[in-house]
């Protein structure tokens, strides 16, 4: 009777056996480095109908966050500006551009301006700005430099880990209140000097960010 | 197995070509790993959220604005339901004339106009300057009009006129009614009194203490 199966075939399972781990390992690898947020949202940046810049606004003017965003402190939303505010200055500065021409014109109408949102957490998880602000965590922390992107684009992952990152050690970011707009401040002693300051303000304040799941899952 | 391993050298190859790296900047919509079809209701619930769209009203907006003539019960502090004090709310006395002083509802302190000073900053540091003077950043691009506090017509105007204006804004200069509440507002004003007296500052405002140190005789 001939062989059924050549000698090579002694080594056949081994080598399935590699296989499947270089491929489960691969597949491991994939899914953590490109279905987590730190891929999928991160570097997100839609085009907006009007191309704002939050460089030139915020960082080459120095108008405050709060300018605009007016009731980041008062409410758990952060309101984008009505486009009134705009007007506040295009109706002298700049008050011809096309750029602004679809600002204008929801000035006149009171049509919203369509601006694409970009950063959202999922309807299951609560999330609140003034919660946040009026306890010293500076829009730096979750925003990155906005005030240096010519188009706002998603810095960080905003999943449940980074949320849980810093609310396990909060002294690492909360800073005196009026800070919080300030987005090129850094504890003039450095990272220690962060860390004790911040512990006291943890202390002095009673802070104490949920950990427990029905504290976001609410 | 060279092959099997070749191929999926390959592949992977492939896909980190295809799929780049993390932190790449993309303009379309990040890719959901759960989507919604397979999961309804979980990420998007049927409920509106702030300044969100809506399917279902013609302005498209979530957002409803008030019908005309709806005054709102509880519009003021509690206690006071209506917003009938004229002189907190309008700036004006029972005859309709500007009010010259500051409601008797706010204590006037300190930390008022510190407070005063903090709005001020945000809201009108970037037309009107930090000294008041009208040489705000936006001067430089464009907003000539922007007067300066130190006149006499400003330093006469009774503090409801000034916080009308901030109110209902004033010709060229829009309403800031929305973004400060009526208590900000009085704020503001106190410290845009702040400001005028600064300007308007003698020797003898100096403490005694201090002016030796600056050479004041
Ligand atoms: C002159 C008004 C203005 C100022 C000042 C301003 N913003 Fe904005 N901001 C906008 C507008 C308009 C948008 C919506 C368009 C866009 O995303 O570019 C926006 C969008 C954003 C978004 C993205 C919102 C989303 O859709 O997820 C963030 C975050 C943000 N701003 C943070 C800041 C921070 C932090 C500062 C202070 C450094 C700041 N902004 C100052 C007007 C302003
Ligand atoms: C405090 C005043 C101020 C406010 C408020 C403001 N801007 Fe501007 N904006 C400016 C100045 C100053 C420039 C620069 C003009 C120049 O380069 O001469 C500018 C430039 C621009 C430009 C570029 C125009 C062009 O033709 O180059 C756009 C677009 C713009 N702004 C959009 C907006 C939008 C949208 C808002 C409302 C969210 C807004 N701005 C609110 C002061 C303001
Ligand atoms: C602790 C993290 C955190 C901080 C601090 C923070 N944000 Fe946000 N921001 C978020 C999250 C999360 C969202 C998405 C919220 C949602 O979908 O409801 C968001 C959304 C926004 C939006 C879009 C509108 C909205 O509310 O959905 C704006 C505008 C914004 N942030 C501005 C700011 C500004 C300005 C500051 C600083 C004063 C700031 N944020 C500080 C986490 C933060
Ligand atoms: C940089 C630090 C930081 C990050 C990032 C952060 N938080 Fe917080 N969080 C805090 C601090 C500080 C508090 C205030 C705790 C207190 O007041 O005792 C807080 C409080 C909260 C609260 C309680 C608010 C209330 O009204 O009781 C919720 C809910 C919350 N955070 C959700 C989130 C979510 C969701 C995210 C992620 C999108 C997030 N946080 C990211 C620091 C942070
Ligand atoms: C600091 C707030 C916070 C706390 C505390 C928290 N979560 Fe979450 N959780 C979130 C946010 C925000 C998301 C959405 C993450 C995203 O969109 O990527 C989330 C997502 C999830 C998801 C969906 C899977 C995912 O990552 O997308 C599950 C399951 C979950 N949380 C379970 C829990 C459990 C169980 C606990 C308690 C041990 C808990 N969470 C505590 C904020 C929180
Ligand atoms: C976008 C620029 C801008 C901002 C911000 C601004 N103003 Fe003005 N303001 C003007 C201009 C322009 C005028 C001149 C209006 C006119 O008479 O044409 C003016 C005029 C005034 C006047 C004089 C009114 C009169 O009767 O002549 C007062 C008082 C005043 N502003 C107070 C404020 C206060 C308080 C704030 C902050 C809440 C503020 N302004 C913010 C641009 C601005």
């Amino acid at each position: 009777m001939p062989k059924l199966f050549p000698k090579s075939a002694n080594r056949l399972p081994l080598q399935i056996l590699t296989f499947v781990g270089v491929l489960g390992g691969l597949a491991a690898l994939g899914v953590t480095y490109y279905m987590t947020p730190k891929y999928t949202r991160v570097g997100y940046a839609p085009v907006q109908p009007v191309p704002f810049s939050h460089q030139l606004h915020a960082g080459q003017l120095g108008l405050d966050c709060r300018y605009c965003h007016s009731n980041v402190e008062k409410s758990g939303h952060a309101n984008v500006p009505t486009s009134q505010t705009c007007m506040n200055c295009h109706n002298q500065i700049k008050p011809q551009s096309p750029l602004l021409a679809v600002v204008r014109q929801s000035y006149e109408s009171g049509e919203a301006v369509p601006w694409v949102k970009i950063h959202s957490v999922p309807d299951y998880a609560y999330f609140n700005h003034a919660a946040h602000v009026t306890r010293g965590v500076s829009c730096v922390s979750c925003h990155d430099r906005i005030d240096q992107m010519e188009t706002v684009q998603h810095a960080k992952p905003f999943s449940m880990e980074f949320c849980l990152d810093c609310h396990r050690a909060p002294q690492e970011a909360v800073r005196p209140r009026e800070l919080v707009t300030n987005l090129g401040w850094q504890h003039p002693a450095g990272a220690s000097g962060q860390l004790r300051d911040g512990q006291k303000l943890v202390d002095d304040w009673k802070i104490k960010p949920p950990q427990s799941c029905s504290g976001c899952h609410r | 197995m060279r092959y099997a391993l070749l191929v999926l050298a390959f592949l992977a190859v492939l896909a980190v070509s295809l799929l780049g790296f993390r932190g790449a900047t993309f303009v379309k919509p990040p890719i959901d790993v759960f989507p919604e079809w397979a999961f309804p209701g979980m990420k998007r619930q049927p409920k509106y959220k702030p300044q969100a769209e809506s399917k279902f009203f013609a302005d498209g907006r979530t957002d409803r604005p008030l019908p005309p003539g709806v005054v709102a019960s509880s519009y003021g502090p509690a206690g006071q339901p209506l917003r009938d004090d004229d002189h907190l709310y309008a700036g004006k006395t029972a005859t309709g004339a500007w009010a010259p002083g500051f409601p008797a509802a706010l204590a006037i302190d300190r930390t008022f106009i510190k407070r005063g000073q903090e709005r001020y900053v945000i809201y009108c540091q970037p037309c009107h300057g930090a000294l008041g003077d009208g040489q705000g950043i936006t001067k430089a691009y464009g907003m000539g009009a922007t007067p300066t506090y130190h006149d006499d017509r400003l330093r006469q105007m009774p503090a409801g006129e000034i916080y009308n204006t901030i109110t209902h804004g004033k010709n060229t200069m829009l309403s800031y009614a929305d973004k400060l509440a009526p208590d900000e507002r009085w704020a503001v004003v106190a410290y845009v009194r702040a400001l005028q007296r600064a300007q308007q500052g003698t020797p003898a405002d100096v403490p005694a203490a201090q002016q030796k140190e600056l050479g004041i005789k």
